[in-house]
Parts: structure tokens; C-alpha cells; sequence
């Protein structure tokens, strides 16, 4: 009689419980955010192909599909950080030639050397470069995101990256020093901000 | 020309960490002194056995982690530890029971889990419940007895540390806690004939009652010094009495709400364990909330459940929840008409 | 009225030791005017002023030498008369230590440069009363007034608001150590003060005034009390505060005097109630009435460096070394170390920096006085830093959310709320830099809100940029297959031998095609070169390949013109083969061009 009464009880029990699940499952259910956007929203947009892919959305579509996180290198350890936290992956080190290599900059058409050839034109992803055949050709600052795509078409090179300068509105307080205490800590993944 | 960049303010609180830690285990020293006095050396030998197990297992593990070992061991917490193991680990229990419990809690608990600050278990008492199940016999059946009631003398210094150095025993009279007792006899017996059992003679608080005056008075410092806020002990006691009141109105069945309040380790706990702040709830709403919860908790493991103090199991069960009630437990800051609770922020308008 | 009288409880705060006493006990002395002013163009809303004066002009002081455009941004006046003598970067007194266009004028002598009062003022409108609010504004812009209590916003802005008021606080709190410029003006000009209250009060159009003083400062309280009395203004009412820090922020000293809160993210303002500092209403007292503009104000030079610790009239734009060293302060290179402002929220300046018209007050520390900090310790969640906070955050949620860069969860716990006053700091047994913590996890959410701004417009672009790219190859794919419709339609009516079903245009174009083809072949019988036979082998291999790749498409799609196709194509074919062995035998007769 006892095995009965214990086996109804955590009958009983489980099927508490399981409703309980149930309703939680229904009820908190996250909302159907698709993958793939959740992992476009943490990528710069910078659109260079400095992954491998054609843009940042295919990159994204890769990494849904399992591709590694660590390739893009405008994202830096931020994004790379910040996609190992969304995918509940390990966080890789950045996969790239050079991986302190200065982002943030933006190209500047040395107007008097260009020919009006419209290849940057062409190439520039996010259409940042204004011209038409030959006439000048000019960088929108505010919509260059620097991925260098434009560099290799000119026929004349006379494109430049320039890193953008600290003035007194952009400045900002840097992050407390933490304390080098061991080896170690000097190479913790609390990264620096770019 | 470019300056250092050290942002304001300039000048700092003279307060350090190893000055908190150390008034802590001042105020834990009259608690300490009241128990020697009533049980016997047991009491101070195992503490001492336990401050110098805790300081070695911290600084072997810091040698391993490859920090600072001396500049770290400064701080305190470690001899912390030690004491409060020693306080709550039985008198007559063998020694290694303190190494391996100050050994778990500096390594396991402290340390893996990051070090000071870091820990989200309470070292003393995820040591504690670790001893305890894995040695009840010792764990249960060292506990020692006044000499009122036993009617035998305590053991003196050396028999008692011979004893603990499992050199030679001392045939005495070991038993369980008085908490136990009640709690095991209120079963079957009614509250008149408890009285009358041998391990009452001298009244159910005898001794323990002093101890836990101690301590209040420990705690008391600390509230007065502002280490700690009240909120925590107050929790915990208003969470023992919100069932103790009820259930002990039948005074044959259930334990008196004095003997929960007083007896065990329950004032020890609401001031040494509840607060301590790495592994409690953050604001002041949430460490009430924490301590209600260590209240209730303790009072349903010692009515119905099978160990005899649960103080240890309680708080570890509410250390699990502490990042929750974290989350929910918000204070309500300047400006805001209410708390922000949750996980996600309120859709703010673009 | 004990309601009015009453005042709320500061949650948190700290009790630093306060080091007034070596300061205020001496009148306010007038440092001689500089020989040089170094007058920065940099605005609160980021965009410089423009300057209204070249190099080599010659100005008065009191002149107006520089205007911003944006709304928001106060005049420059020039503070010495003397030559322009550059419009360049010059150092600027500020915790990044970088330079801002300025403009520097010298004078040759002291009488050109101390000429004074104001060369250059306004009306001044003793009869203020009786004058419009409107011109009582404009007079407080043209002076270029900002609020002398720490953050520097154009005054009058805060009198343009369109929301009613009916309270002002004057914020004679001064409640960060060290300083006592707002201690020792309240003392030696009360009335003047009063009557700034009294200006303030007409424009703003409100009921009531709190003079806010802490209770460490006795004399000033007597001093303002004692000025009440003299004008009989009920309006006007002193409330004495307990000392502690910060009761003198915005949001704090609010909430102590009305038992009110200011609404995150929102102002004063929106309660009704406007702030001024003690000094500001100074200066409108003096604009207005005197006819002054802002060229002077009072710091305090105090610390264990400065032998002659007090408060001193400073002309704006003096350089900080220039003002030290009239107060006998040693200065070599860029030592000693100089924070302006107090020591709870004040910042290391270069020495070389202008005084601005925020500098209220110039630290010069032993290195005992302020020692460098220790390395800080791991956080032991001890809880001090939420006891200390006057805004009920929670300092040590908002550190580990700044540590790990929750940048989330800091937003969740209310970062944007903190006024980076410094108290948890202050008592943080572990020696932890927290506001230094949290200012660059603000800077951090900042900067994130932009770059996600800039994405989301990259992203924008570069998908409308492929919507565009794939528009065009679409239109490209439709035209082709239009165009091999058509002619696949075309060929399939000339293949039922129905002329008569074709439209009239349809057939001239068709005669017209074979007409040209006609003129091209007569063109290609010119004199027989070898050329002339290259050429014809090559149209005619053109001709074949274009009616193979026809006839492809046509097999593919199933078109009814293949059967055309293929006699076309077979024919064509046959072209290219005379012409191939017309050019061979040309070339083997050895009619070499």
C-alpha cells in the first residue's frame, strides 16, 4: 500500500511539475529572434570582406552554420566576445594578419590626383564615395565605415586611410588600470576598448 | 603634453579590507570565550588548528595561482575563516575534520571560485555541510556537555589536545548538540518529561544561552561600527519566527520559539554567516530577504528535516538564489518612480 | 510654514575631512591683472565659438572678441586690453590635456592691461526692476555668463526654459573640501547676491527663493540673513543644510529642500525649480546693474603647496603657473601638480592651461597631502559604497558590470544616474577607483550608441546597395529575354511564310536589315585586298557564331523558330566557307598587301 501511495504521490509530483514547465515554456518564451539576426546586430557593418564572405550578413548566415567567430578583425575581441557570449562558445583569438592593426579609420580621395574612374565607386560597399565618370570623385566621411575596398581599384592610388583624431569632444576616460599581478592577467581577455 | 590620467576623487577613506576582517573576528572572540568556558578547550585548540590549516591551504593554493602569497594573506579572511570553522566544528571532533574543512573551504569554495570577493558559497558553512555528510558519526557525536550537566569535569588542556591530536582518547561525555536532543526527544516525550531528562537538569539553555549572548554582543559591535547593516540578522530572525510562532503555540509537539531563536547556531549565524557580503545579496531590501529566507529554511530543516542544525544548509540554498534576488531586489535610485527589476530594461522610446 | 522650513535627509554621503580653515579666514584679494589671457573658444555643445577679432587686432577688456552659433553657447569676452597676439591651440584646462583653438591677447604693460573697470560694459540698468524680462536675458547673454558653480552652461539659457517656475535655489552648499569662494563671497557681498536673487527672481517670474548654505559656514549664514533684513524681500528665504558630501549637487540639494526628485534623465526644470550657484548671480548682479561682462572671477588657491592659502579675484584666462606664481606658489616646468576643483571631483590640469570661467578652485598638494593611491585590492562586496551613495545606486554592481562590460546590466542598474561624486569611492576599504570605473563604462555605452547608429546606416546602405546591384541585373536579365522573345517571335512568324501577318513596321525593319546587309556585302567586294578578305572572314565567322548561340537558345526553349535557325545558320556556314577559301587562295597567290 505504501508503494502505492509513494508512486501516486510523485505521480502526482511529476505532473505538477511538468505543467509548470509547460506553462513556463509557453509563457517565457523568448521572442522568435532569428539567429542569424542576433548575430548580424553584433557585427560592425563595416561590409570589408576581411572574413571571407561578401558583406557581414553572409558572414552571419556562416557563423549560424557553424562557421568559427573570430575572423572579422574591425569587430576586434569585442565582437568576437561578444558572439562566443551569444553562442555560448569559446572565445577565439582574433584570426587575422595583423590583429592590433588600427580600425576606425577612413579613406581620404586626394582630389588632385583623381581621374574620375569610378572604379572606387564600384567597389565601395556601403556607396560611400560620390562621383559620377569623370568628374571628382569624394569620401562621404560620416557613412566610410574603413574596410580598405576601395584602395586596390584606383587605377592612381591616391586614396588614404586616415585614422580619425581624439579631440575634445571625442575624448574619453580611459578604463582603470587593473593590476598586473601574475603573467597571466596581463593577457586576460578583459580587453581594452579600440 | 599628456597627464596621467587619474580621475577624481583624490583622496581616499582611511578604511582597508584586513581592518574589517579583523574587527569581525574580534567581535567573534567573546562568542569563542563564552563556549570555552562552558565546553572546554576543544573550542580554541580546533580554532587554532583551523586558522593555521585555512592560512596554509590559502597561501599553497595562492603559490599555485602563482599571486602574491604574503601581500594577499594580509588581508585576513583566511584566519576569518578559521575562526568561524572553529566555533562551529565540533570540540571533541579529530583534527583532520578541521584541516579537511579549512582546507575544502580555502581552496574549493574560496579560490576556485576567484578568490576574496569572488565566492558564491559561504566558505565556513559549504565546509561545514561538507564535513558533516561525509563524517557524520564524528560530526554528530563530539559535541561535549557543561560540566552542570554531565556531572564530569571537562578535559583539561592537554587531555583535551591529546584527545582532538587522536593521541589518546578521553572516554567523556561526548553527545550531540542540545538542539538535537530536544528536537529528537520532543518526538515522543512532552515538554514536562523533556525537562526531566538528565541532559536538561540544569535547564535547556544552560550554557548555550551564554554563547549566544556572546555572539549577540559580537554582533552588536559590528552593527555598531557599520560593518554590518542590520538587515541580514533581522531577516533571519523574523523568518525563524514567522514559523516558529505558529507552530510552537503546542508547546508538547514542537520546539519553543527561545530554544529555535537561542539555541544552535542561530544568533552565530544571523551576524558572522548571513552577513557575510560575498555570498549574500547585494542591496538592503535583498539581504532581508536573504536572511527571511535562512530563517524559514532553517526552522523546516530542523522540524522536519533530519539534521539537526541547518543553518550550514539553509544558507547554502539561499547563496543559490542571491543572483536572483539581486535582480529583483533593486533599490529605487534618485529620480526613478520605481525599482527597475528584471533582466531586460523597459522598452525605452527611440 | 514649517513645511517650508523643513529639509529632507541626504541618503548615503560622507563627511571627508573639510580643510576650509586654511582658506577662508582672509578676505578676498585681488591678484594684479595678467600680462597675458589665454580665452579658450571651446562651448559646451562641442562646436567652437567663432572669433569676432584678427592677429594684431587691438582690444579693450570688456570687448566681446568671440560668438557661437549653436543655441546653446555663451559669449567670450576679452579680459585684458592688449594686442591679439595668436588664435591657435593652446592647452586647455581639462582632464584630457588636449589643446583647443584659443585666443591669446598680451598686453605691453600693467596700465594697458589693468584697465579697468571694464573698458568696454554695458548700460548698466539700476532701475533693473522696472526693465522687461527679455532685456534682462539678452543682458545676461551679452555679459556671457555660465554658471560659476562647475559644469559652465550659458545662464541664460536656463532663463529661455518654457516651463513654469516657482522656486529658486541659490547654492551657497559649497560642500567639497577645500574650497570657500562661494564661503567668503557670501560673506563680503551679501547684498549683492541678494539683489542677483532678487533679478533672478523677476525673470523667472517665481515665488520663492532658498538660499542654501551649510552649517559650517556661520558667518556667511549671519551675512545673507543680515542682507535679507536690509531689503525686506519675504520671498527670499535662507535654509541652513547639515554638512556632508555632496549636498550641494543639483539633484541632491533639490531633494533637501523640497523633499522632491528630479526625474532621471530630466532637470530642475520640470519640477518648477531653477538652480544658480552663489557666484553666477554674482556676476548677473553685476551685468545687470553695473553693466559689467564676466571677466573675473573668485578662486581659491589652497593645498599644502600654495604658502599663501586664500581666495583671490582671478581675471579669466589668466594662466594657471601666471596665477600661482602671484601667489608666491614655486612653479618650474610643468610642476607642481595642479587640480582644480576639490579633491573629491576635481581633476589634474596642465599648468600651462587659461583659469576659465568654471575654475573655482586651484589645488596645489604636498605629495603627503594627497598620496598616490595604493594598487587597489579584489572588491569584497563589502557594501560600504551603496551605504555612501546620495543617489541609491549600487556602487558594487555597477563596478562588476563596468569591469566585465555588462554594458546591459549597467544600464539596468541605473550607471546614467550616478553624479560621479566620488563618496563610494572615498570609502572603499579596497582602495578601488569606482567613479573612474564608471565614467568610462558611460563612455563606453556612448560610444556603443553611436557605433550601432553608423552600423545600422552601413547596413542600410549596403542592403540598398545590393537591392540596386541585383535591380540592375534583373532589368538587364528581363530586357535579354525580351529581346530573345521578340526576335524568336519574329523568326517564328518569318518561318510560317504568313508576310502578310507581319506588322508593316516589322517588315521594314526586315527589309531595312537586308538592305544592310546587301550595302555590307557590295562594301566588302571593294578592290579584293587581303584585308578586305580578312575582314569578310571575320563577319562571317561573327555572323555563325551569333546564329549558333540563337539556335542554342532556341533548342533550349523549345522555341518553333529552330527549324528557321537551322537553315539560317547552314547557309551562313557556307558564307564563312568561301569566304575562308577566297582569303586562302588570295593569300596563296601571293597578293601580299
Amino acid at each position: 500500500m505504501t508503494i502505492l501511495t509513494a508512486v501516486i504521490a510523485l505521480l502526482i509530483l511529476a505532473i505538477i511539475f511538468g505543467a509548470l514547465l509547460g506553462y513556463a515554456a509557453i509563457r517565457f518564451k523568448p521572442e522568435g529572434n532569428p539567429l542569424v539576426e542576433s548575430i548580424d546586430n553584433l557585427l560592425p557593418q563595416t561590409q570589408c570582406g576581411q572574413c571571407g564572405y561578401p558583406g557581414c550578413r553572409p558572414y552571419a548566415d556562416a557563423i549560424a552554420g557553424g562557421d568559427a567567430i573570430n575572423k572579422c578583425p574591425p569587430g576586434g575581441m569585442a565582437t568576437v566576445e561578444a558572439l562566443a557570449d551569444l553562442l555560448d562558445l569559446p572565445v577565439l583569438e582574433l584570426d587575422a594578419e595583423d590583429p592590433d592593426a588600427e580600425q576606425n579609420r577612413i579613406a581620404v580621395i586626394r582630389e588632385d590626383e583623381c581621374i574620375g574612374c569610378t572604379k572606387c565607386i564600384q567597389a565601395c560597399p556601403v556607396d560611400a564615395i560620390l562621383g559620377a565618370a569623370k568628374l571628382m570623385h569624394t569620401v562621404i566621411e560620416k557613412e566610410c565605415t574603413g574596410c580598405d575596398l576601395c584602395l586596390e581599384p584606383c587605377p592612381v592610388d591616391c586614396i588614404d586611410m586616415v585614422s580619425q583624431s581624439v579631440t575634445i569632444t571625442n575624448w574619453r576616460w580611459q578604463s582603470p588600470e587593473a593590476p598586473k599581478i601574475i603573467a597571466t592577467d596581463r593577457a586576460e581577455t578583459t580587453h581594452e576598448p579600440r | 603634453m599628456s597627464l596621467m590620467q587619474r580621475s577624481s576623487p583624490h583622496v581616499m577613506g582611511r578604511n582597508t579590507t584586513s581592518r574589517i576582517m579583523l574587527w569581525v573576528i574580534v567581535a567573534a572572540l567573546p562568542g569563542l570565550l563564552a563556549l570555552s568556558y562552558f565546553y572546554g578547550w576543544g573550542y580554541l585548540i580546533n580554532t587554532v588548528i583551523c586558522v593555521v590549516s585555512a592560512v596554509l591551504a590559502e597561501a599553497a593554493i595562492l603559490m599555485l595561482r602563482k599571486r602574491p602569497v604574503l601581500k594577499t594573506l594580509k588581508d585576513a579572511s583566511a584566519v576569518l575563516t578559521g575562526v568561524l570553522l572553529g566555533v562551529t566544528l565540533p570540540p571533541f571532533a579529530p583534527w583532520w575534520i578541521m584541516v579537511i574543512a579549512s582546507g575544502f573551504a580555502m581552496v574549493f569554495v574560496k579560490h576556485l571560485y576567484g578568490g576574496l570577493g569572488q565566492n558564491l558559497f559561504n566558505p565556513a558553512m559549504a565546509a561545514f555541510a561538507l564535513v558533516l555528510i561525509s563524517f557524520p558519526l564524528p560530526m554528530t557525536t563530539s559535541w561535549s556537555t557543561p560540566e552542570a550537566i554531565s556531572g564530569e569535569p571537562l578535559p583539561s588542556f592537554s587531555q583535551q589536545l591529546s584527545h582532538n591530536l587522536e593521541w589518546q582518547a578521553y572516554d567523556g561525555i561526548t553527545m550531540a548538540t542540545p538542539l538535537d536532543h530536544y528536537k529528537t526527544k520532543i518526538k515522543r516525550l512532552t515538554a514536562d518529561e523533556l525537562a526531566q531528562t538528565p541532559e536538561y537538569v540544569a535547564g535547556p539553555f544552560y550554557g548555550i544561552l551564554w554563547v549566544n549572548l556572546a555572539f549577540l554582543l559580537g554582533g552588536l559591535l559590528l552593527l555598531f561600527l557599520k560593518i554590518i547593516s542590520w538587515h541580514g540578522p533581522v531577516g533571519l530572525f523574523t523568518g525563524l519566527l514567522v514559523l516558529a510562532l505558529p507552530f510552537s503555540a503546542d508547546a508538547d509537539s514542537a520546539m519553543p520559539v527561545l530554544m529555535h531563536l537561542f539555541a544552535g547556531a542561530t544568533v552565530f549565524g544571523a551576524f558572522f554567516i548571513v552577513t557575510d557580503p560575498a555570498s549574500s545579496a547585494t542591496s538592503n531590501r535583498g539581504k532581508f530577504i536573504f536572511g527571511f529566507g535562512v530563517g524559514i529554511l532553517t526552522y523546516c530543516i530542523r522540524t522536519w528535516g533530519n539534521f539537526p542544525d541547518a543553518i550550514a544548509f539553509a544558507v547554502l540554498l539561499m547563496n543559490i538564489s542571491a543572483p536572483f534576488i539581486d535582480h529583483y531586489t533593486r533599490p529605487r535610485t534618485y529620480g526613478k518612480p520605481k525599482p527597475v527589476s528584471g533582466y531586460k530594461l523597459p522598452e525605452e522610446s527611440p | 510654514m514649517s513645511r517650508v522650513d523643513r529639509i529632507w535627509p541626504l541618503p548615503g554621503g560622507i563627511h571627508p575631512p573639510e580643510h576650509k580653515s586654511e582658506s577662508n579666514g582672509r578676505p578676498i584679494a585681488r591678484l594684479p591683472a595678467p600680462h597675458k589671457v589665454v580665452l579658450p573658444l571651446h562651448q559646451n555643445s562641442g562646436l567652437p565659438a567663432e572669433p569676432l577679432v584678427a592677429i594684431g587686432e587691438q582690444v579693450q577688456r570688456g570687448q566681446l572678441i568671440a560668438k557661437g552659433h549653436h543655441p546653446v553657447s555663451a559669449l567670450v569676452h576679452a579680459t585684458i586690453s592688449g594686442r591679439v597676439t595668436a588664435i591657435e591651440d593652446r592647452p586647455f584646462a581639462h582632464p584630457s590635456g588636449l589643446s583647443v583653438p584659443s585666443i591669446v591677447i598680451e598686453s605691453l604693460s600693467d596700465q594697458e592691461a589693468a584697465l579697468s573697470p571694464e573698458a568696454v560694459s554695458m548700460a548698466p540698468m539700476r532701475d533693473w526692476a522696472t526693465e522687461t524680462k527679455e532685456r534682462l536675458v539678452s543682458r545676461i547673454q551679452e555679459a556671457g555668463i555660465t554658471g560659476l558653480g562647475g559644469a559652465g552652461f550659458p545662464s541664460h539659457i536656463k532663463y529661455l526654459g518654457q516651463r513654469q517656475i516657482h522656486t529658486l535655489i541659490v547654492n551657497g552648499v559649497e560642500c567639497e573640501p577645500y574650497i570657500t569662494a562661494d564661503d567668503r563671497l557670501m560673506r563680503e557681498h551679501a547684498t549683492d547676491i541678494v539683489t542677483g536673487t532678487q533679478i533672478a527672481l523677476k525673470i523667472l517670474s517665481a515665488s520663492t527663493a532658498f538660499i542654501a548654505i551649510e552649517d559650517n559656514k556661520p558667518e556667511a549664514i549671519s551675512a545673507i540673513k543680515a542682507a535679507l533684513v536690509a531689503v525686506t524681500d519675504t520671498r527670499i528665504k535662507v535654509k541652513v543644510v547639515p554638512t556632508k558630501y555632496p549636498s550641494g549637487g543639483e539633484k541632491q540639494l533639490v531633494y533637501l529642500l523640497t523633499g522632491r526628485e528630479v526625474p532621471s534623465g530630466d532637470i530642475p526644470a520640470s519640477l518648477g525649480i531653477v538652480m544658480q550657484n552663489t557666484g553666477t548671480l554674482y556676476a548677473i548682479k553685476e551685468a545687470v546693474v553695473s553693466g559689467t561682462p564676466m571677466t573675473e572671477r573668485v578662486v581659491t588657491i589652497t593645498g599644502e603647496g600654495t604658502p599663501n592659502p586664500g581666495n583671490y579675484w582671478v581675471t579669466i584666462g589668466t594662466p594657471i603657473q601666471d596665477a600661482l606664481a602671484a601667489t608666491q606658489v614655486a612653479v618650474t616646468g610643468n610642476r607642481p601638480r595642479v587640480i582644480m576643483g576639490g579633491p573629491m571631483m576635481g581633476y589634474d590640469v596642465d599648468i600651462t592651461a587659461p583659469v576659465s570661467k568654471v575654475t573655482n578652485c586651484l589645488l596645489v598638494p604636498s605629495a603627503t597631502e594627497f598620496p598616490t593611491a595604493p594598487d587597489p585590492d579584489p572588491c569584497i562586496r563589502c557594501g560600504l559604497c551603496e551605504q555612501a551613495c546620495p543617489a541609491n545606486l549600487l556602487p558594487q554592481k555597477l563596478f562588476w558590470n563596468a569591469v566585465h562590460h555588462e554594458w546591459e546590466q549597467a544600464r539596468l542598474n541605473s550607471l546614467s544616474d550616478c553624479i560621479e561624486c566620488g563618496a563610494c569611492s572615498w570609502v572603499c576599504p579596497s582602495n578601488i577607483p569606482l567613479v573612474q570605473h564608471y565614467r568610462f563604462a558611460k563612455a563606453e555605452i556612448k560610444r556603443e550608441a553611436i557605433e550601432t547608429i553608423k552600423a545600422d546606416q552601413s547596413r542600410l546602405r549596403f542592403e540598398q546597395r545590393q537591392a540596386r546591384l541585383e535591380r540592375d541585373a534583373a532589368e538587364k536579365d528581363a530586357k535579354r529575354k525580351a529581346r530573345a522573345a521578340e526576335a524568336a517571335k519574329a523568326q517564328a512568324a518569318k518561318a510560317q511564310d504568313t508576310p502578310s501577318t507581319l506588322d508593316a513596321s516589322a517588315k521594314d525593319a526586315i527589309l531595312a536589315s537586308v538592305a544592310r546587309a546587301k550595302a555590307k556585302k557590295a562594301a566588302s567586294t571593294g578592290p579584293v585586298t587581303q584585308e578586305a578578305l580578312e575582314n569578310t572572314v571575320v563577319l562571317a565567322q561573327q555572323a555563325v557564331d551569333k546564329t549558333r548561340v540563337k539556335l542554342a537558345t532556341a533548342v533550349s526553349d523549345g522555341l518553333p523558330s529552330v527549324e528557321a535557325l537551322t537553315g539560317a545558320l547552314q547557309k551562313l556556314e557556307k558564307r564563312l566557307a568561301d569566304a575562308q577559301s577566297a582569303l586562302q587562295s588570295h593569300t596563296e597567290t601571293g597578293d601580299a598587301p
